[in-house]
């Protein structure tokens, strides 16, 4: 027992049932060695139509330019930039749970984490689609990427927020997918050692890279997964600040503002984490994965929810406060009116964020609804449909009316084909993640395996067994001791 | 590349409990454990093993310092020296606005190479196949593998892991190292395969 990390006994099992570890091995990787039900066909094709739709919204505005979106003379940015950094800070989630998490040594990660990190790549996929097809002429987006060329060579702005932005995001994304898959390879050897087919056990062996189990090997994953965890806890903190600076370090009232770095990467935390229980309270539904996806990690993302809200609100009542209380009229103004006057254009959308962000969160703190599954699913949408909006009204209330009162714009709202591309990206999103759940290890096979013996729950039994045992002995023998 | 053809003696275990005293005694006894393969990571085993702690994440620190260097040096270069954009009369050395890219590249560098690094010292990659002593090593078996050297004497060491609590005990005679191939092929030996 002394080699195992100690784990109190209050606490509730993060892996229910009667479980050994063939048992987890045969709960986890045979869902993807089995036909896929007639759901995951329906919820596949719906996803694939979605992406087709978007793939025809995308190729309208490259055929016939940006005007098939309804931008105008002052709202230059709309939905497809507050889609980016809503995709974007879904993303979030998925490193948090991975590498925060495990630097502070949270077991429960192991039951989401794999799940949550795919979403984060897909996620940062669907998001970077927005900033490269905005650019209208798209076969020249490598003009972002700073290179030795022939215009000089004419370098790209190494000062400019957009570009940070182009590496901040590129990064994330490709330590999020090293992370993500590092971690896969000794799943992917267990799924190739168990496959029957020859199709099966060539494509796996690929994927698994020839992976044995060595105890050197293991050594040196450890060391890599926590290496890559230590540089992905400052890298996601980067990347949501970056973003942030798109806005925060122009001169546009409602954005210049030195709050948003903290403001964009809590809201970003807690929108992921919505979108994590959106996924997984189906995923643990359709295949069966109550045990390693339990109520407890449902709660514990739950209470993650409350807090990041409640953080989200905190920043939206200081930057109203600040508005007010710094005297700037524009400023106040783009506060005053713009946003909290409900009777303005877009005062439905302020509220509506105030209401989804700020107050329905507060409903968890009460643990029966954090253990509710229905609450937290419709919360999750909720959550997931705020903050949307939370960047919605950041970014077009802040441009709808700009200091010159003669170019204040019509209200704006999107075409059919900038929804198109949203609703493409949901296609992307989901056929990805549909693919990923029949052909991947949903769940940290490995990583649960090892946590099985601390936080099990029939090895938990036992012990708590032993631990009276020993109480009683120990009482017997003091007390034998006293006389 | 292919290892030399040797002749292990092969214990499976089904707990882990079992297999740290097994490993430690086998060590006393004084034969050499080749490897010990493990369905998920075991805290301790590579110290009862006698391994020694890997470096890897001193490789992380050297790419990361590369990679700092690499942003900060293009960067000023380009916007001192190549082309010194006047922007708003502001400094070209403008430091606190590299900041962001100087930090990404950072963690990208460090990231990337660390990963290659890690793949590159365990042989990983696609196409690459591996002597797998057992298939249930990635699912609920800790496989314990010793090389048997001239004056090894199997019988005794079959019997002596059958003894340290072995579920399963079986001599193998395999190729060390690894070679290009796929799974879903019989695996042949490097030097069968060549005719010698």
């Amino acid at each position: 027992m002394s080699l195992l990390r100690y784990e109190s006994q209050i606490r509730e099992p993060l892996i229910g049932g009667e479980k050994d570890y063939h048992q987890i091995t045969e709960d986890i990787i045979s869902p993807i060695e089995m036909k896929p039900s007639r759901l995951w066909y329906i919820g596949f094709f719906i996803s694939l139509g979605l992406l087709l739709f978007g793939a025809y919204s995308v190729y309208r505005e490259v055929t016939y330019g940006i005007g098939q979106w309804n931008l105008n003379k002052t709202i230059g940015w709309g939905w497809d930039i507050t889609n980016f950094v809503w995709w974007v800070g879904i993303g979030h989630a998925g490193t948090l749970i991975s590498a925060i998490l495990l630097l502070f040594r949270q077991g429960w990660r192991t039951g989401v984490n794999r799940a949550a990190e795919a979403m984060t790549i897909f996620a940062v996929m669907c998001a970077g689609q927005f900033p490269i097809w905005h650019m209208g002429r798209v076969w020249m987006a490598f003009f972002v990427l700073p290179y030795p060329n022939s215009r000089g060579p004419l370098w790209v702005n190494f000062n400019s927020p957009l570009l940070w932005d182009v590496f901040a995001i590129s990064t994330y994304f490709t330590v999020s997918l090293l992370f993500w898959y590092s971690g896969l390879i000794p799943d992917l050897a267990t799924v190739r050692d168990r496959a029957k087919t020859k199709l099966r056990k060539l494509l796996y062996g690929v994927a698994s890279f020839g992976w044995t189990g060595s105890t050197k090997h293991w050594q040196r994953h450890e060391s890599l997964s926590l290496v890559l965890a230590g540089l992905s806890t400052p890298l996601v903190l980067s990347v949501h600040t970056i973003v942030s600076f798109d806005f925060a370090t122009s001169v546009i009232p409602g954005w210049h503002t030195t709050i948003f770095p903290p403001y964009f990467v809590a809201g970003a935390v807690f929108s992921g984490f919505a979108m994590v229980q959106t996924l997984l309270i189906v995923v643990r539904k359709v295949m069966g994965l109550q045990d390693y996806i339990t109520l407890g990690h449902i709660e514990a993302m739950n209470k993650i929810i409350v807090l990041t809200g409640s953080i989200v609100g905190c920043a939206y009542l200081t930057e109203l406060f600040i508005a007010w209380y710094g005297q700037n009229p524009y400023e106040w103004y783009a506060f005053s009116q713009n946003r909290a006057n409900l009777f303005s254009p877009y005062g439905w959308s302020y509220w509506l964020m105030m209401f989804c962000n700020v107050v329905s969160p507060q409903l968890f703190w009460s643990s029966k609804l954090r253990r509710n599954i229905t609450v937290t699913f419709f919360m999750s949408i909720i959550v997931n449909i705020g903050m949307w909006y939370e960047r919605f009204v950041i970014i077009v209330t802040s441009i709808y009316r700009d200091f010159l009162p003669s170019s204040w714009s019509t209200y704006y709202s999107p075409t059919i084909w900038e929804i198109g591309f949203y609703l493409g990206t949901f296609g992307l999103f989901f056929t990805c993640f549909f693919l990923f759940a029949k052909y991947f290890p949903v769940v940290a096979v490995a990583e649960v395996k090892s946590i099985l013996k601390t936080t099990g729950e029939n090895y938990k039994a036992k012990m708590t067994e032993m631990d009276k045992m020993d109480a009683e002995k120990f009482y017997i023998e003091e007390v034998e001791h006293a006389h | 590349m292919a290892g030399g053809i040797k002749k292990f003696v092969v214990g499976s275990f089904d707990d882990e409990a079992v297999l740290f005293p097994a490993v430690k005694n086998v060590r006393k006894a004084g034969y050499k454990i080749h490897d010990v393969y493990t369905p998920f990571p075991i805290h301790g085993l590579d110290h009862a093993m006698g391994l020694r702690e890997t470096s890897l994440h001193t490789a992380g620190f050297i790419f990361a310092a590369t990679g700092t260097t690499t942003a900060l040096s293009c960067i000023s270069w380009i916007f001192t020296k190549d082309w010194p954009l006047n922007i708003g009369g502001k400094p070209n050395f403008a430091l606190p606005a590299w900041i962001p890219i100087t930090f990404e590249l950072t963690v990208l560098f460090s990231a990337v190479g660390m990963v290659l690094t890690f793949c590159y010292l365990c042989q990983l990659s696609p196409f690459i196949k591996k002597h797998h002593f057992h298939a249930r090593a990635t699912d609920d078996l800790f496989v314990m593998a010793i090389e048997c050297t001239d004056k090894t004497n199997d019988a005794e060491l079959q019997s002596f892991l059958e003894k340290a609590g072995a579920k399963e005990v079986n001599i193998q005679v395999a190729e060390t190292g690894w070679w290009i191939g796929r799974y879903d092929k019989e695996q042949k030996l490097y030097r069968e395969e060549k005719g010698y």
